[in-house]
């Protein structure tokens, strides 16, 4: 139960947060679109001892969140579904990994460095992806779609299984809390009802696709996806794919967190 | 089953996203053939519909545990192969996008794994001949298991070469599978009764769904083989090229793809998490070959490229790494206040 309230939650709170009016979301779809990817693909590809050459891709999120003004406790909290899974795995390189290094006199094994750089990437990718959608919105990255000639059928089969998802959530919700009434104290669905209960539901859901359906008649639809005004690239939106993509690659190339220490600690 | 991004080389995501994209593209154009624009909406709220239905725990009799749907084979039941793979997709690209399951990267690993064996292979190769006499209860009940188990399996097993491919896993081949495959029996095994006893209510209440879905889609022409040679073509072709582009250009973005590693993916139950660790630490007892191996070569990867990394470090540079590191995180800290700042004065000029 809480489960479902929390996912109808967390798609409602990316609505809202897409919804606003900021440097960030103002920038179009696509160009958006293509940064993620492109910053995905480069911090993946980093090597699995890497730790100080991810640090200055926090850059981006860091500039991400306040320019578009993001809450950051609740986007962090979007990360916990994914967090377990990764320390879960991580936390064995330690045992696996016989190679040790030492740091001002302590031995510890290279493990931990594996570790800390899978959590890091996790985190990275994670909230690439969460940025995306909180500054774009799901209309907005449909569009962006389109634009990359992602066929049209497919697309709008997305935004409806968007659009339905917080429908059918509630309808799922309230059988799960009428059966949790009447069948007290049982951690899941007894095997008796589990043809009826969810069979049920099918046949109600192939009903509302039907009405669905004809609303969408009666409303001029022709198979046609309509997005009303289309954005257009200006300037600005292309030098910041160019500017994002360019420091990327620097990144990627020189280790900057070493070669500033390493300047620093010359210098003193 | 849900691949991470953090777990994936950028060869092997790039290769299934390719793969995903040609099923996709071939799903499209069936569908668009015999076009029926109610079907546009069904899909939708249908997918919908599987989305909602997988937080459903159900009890499995005479254990403790329970479990849920996983959409894909019970998608191509109800709306045909085709429609269900797009259906898949889509749902798998709303958990990457809204809740970190899986990722942007390993999107296409996730949609292959998921809805390709379930929808192309389990369905049409398993379910549809079992059912092709006509419904009854024992044939429902055994389509869906067998369907129900093969696709997962050939799922699971995908998910091992997957990360098997990119380097990443630190178990070997054989313990890996032998983890994988029979975990993922008993998830097909439960999967496929609650599929049967949904299917048959369905037949039961409402024949004519099941028949549509099953009808509407002729698989006859045995088209399923012209979709696996032009994929098998398709991802050795990408696979091939785009590992050719990585060492053709060691020092460009210098993708270290079958180099890194970091761990493998699996179910994030807390059982499973400690049986691995129990194999591993028997493993760990064992000389061991495979993880100085790895990290021998990790080291070499590592004085070949530019970047003096982790495991050649000698006291300085690690000195210089650690002050540059802290200098980096204070960076970042830094443009989130200054940021912060600025926009907390702009309203004072402008007002």
């Amino acid at each position: 139960m809480s489960n479902m309230i929390n996912t109808m939650f967390d798609l409602r709170l990316l609505d809202d947060l897409a919804c606003k009016d900021t440097v960030v979301h103002r920038l179009h779809p696509l160009v958006k679109l293509l940064t993620t990817v492109i910053y995905l693909i480069v911090v993946v590809s980093f090597d699995k001892y890497e730790v100080a050459g991810l640090l200055p891709f926090l850059f981006f999120p860091v500039l991400i969140i306040n320019l578009a003004e993001l809450p950051l406790v609740p986007l962090v909290k979007r990360m916990l579904p994914a967090a377990p899974l990764v320390l879960g795995i991580g936390i064995l390189n330690p045992v696996f990994d016989h190679q040790v290094f030492a740091v001002g006199g302590l031995t510890l094994s290279m493990g931990w460095i594996t570790f800390i750089s899978v959590c890091l990437k996790c985190l990275l990718t994670v909230f690439a992806a969460l940025l995306l959608i909180a500054t774009t919105g799901m209309n907005n990255l449909a569009a962006a779609l389109r634009m990359l000639r992602i066929p049209k059928l497919f697309v709008l089969q997305l935004l409806l299984t968007y659009r339905y998802i917080s429908v059918l959530l509630e309808e799922v919700s309230l059988i799960w809390r009428a059966y949790s009434l009447r069948a007290p104290g049982q951690k899941g669905i007894n095997w008796k009802v589990w043809g009826p209960l969810i069979g049920q539901l099918i046949l109600r859901t192939f009903d509302r696709a039907q009405r669905v359906y004809q609303a969408m008649c009666l409303r001029g639809f022709t198979g046609e996806y309509n997005t009303g005004s289309q954005k257009r690239l200006t300037l600005w939106d292309l030098a910041y794919l160019a500017g994002w993509s360019l420091f990327f690659t620097l990144a990627r190339i020189y280790n900057i967190p070493e070669l500033t220490g390493s300047l620093l600690t010359g210098v003193i | 089953m849900h691949m991470a991004d953090a777990l994936i080389s950028p060869v092997v995501g790039g290769t299934m996203w390719v793969a995903t994209a040609g099923v996709a593209a071939y799903s499209i154009k069936k569908i668009q053939k015999d076009l029926d624009e109610k079907k546009i909406p069904l899909m939708g709220v249908v997918a919908a519909f599987v989305f909602a239905a997988q937080m459903i725990n159900f009890t499995i009799p005479g254990t403790g545990s329970s479990g849920h749907i996983g959409g894909g084979l019970l998608l191509a039941i109800l709306l045909g192969p085709y429609a269900g793979f797009l259906a898949m997709a889509s749902i798998l690209t709303i958990q990457a996008l809204f809740f970190a399951d899986g990722g942007l990267l390993a999107l296409g690993c996730n949609i292959f794994n998921l809805g390709f064996f379930t929808c192309f292979i389990a369905y049409p190769l398993i379910y549809k001949p079992i059912i092709a006499r006509g419904y009854n209860l024992k044939r429902i009940v055994a389509a869906s298991l067998f369907a129900a188990i093969a696709g997962l399996q050939l799922g699971a097993f995908s998910v091992v070469l997957q990360t098997l491919f990119s380097g990443k896993t630190e178990l070997p081949f054989g313990t890996f599978v032998l983890l994988m495959q029979p975990i993922h029996l008993a998830i097909g095994l439960v999967e496929g009764l609650i599929i049967a006893a949904v299917v048959s209510f369905i037949w039961k209440e409402r024949p004519e769904i099941l028949e549509k879905a099953a009808l509407g889609k002729k698989l006859g022409s045995l088209s399923i083989q012209r979709v696996l040679t032009v994929l098998a073509l398709a991802a050795v072709l990408t696979g091939g090229v785009l590992s050719w582009f990585a060492s053709a250009n060691p020092d460009g973005l210098e993708w270290s793809v079958f180099k890194t590693a970091g761990v493998e993916e699996l179910e994030s139950s807390g059982g499973i998490y400690q049986t691995l660790s129990g194999i591993q630490n028997k493993i760990a007892l064992l000389p061991d070959y495979d993880f100085k191996a790895s990290g021998d070569e990790g080291a070499a990867a590592a004085g070949e490229g530019d970047e003096a990394s982790w495991p050649v470090v000698s006291g300085g540079t690690s000195l210089s790494g650690l002050v540059g590191s802290v200098l980096t995180l204070a960076v970042a800290v830094l443009i989130g206040f200054a940021v912060k700042f600025f926009k907390g004065k702009k309203p004072n000029f402008t007002s």
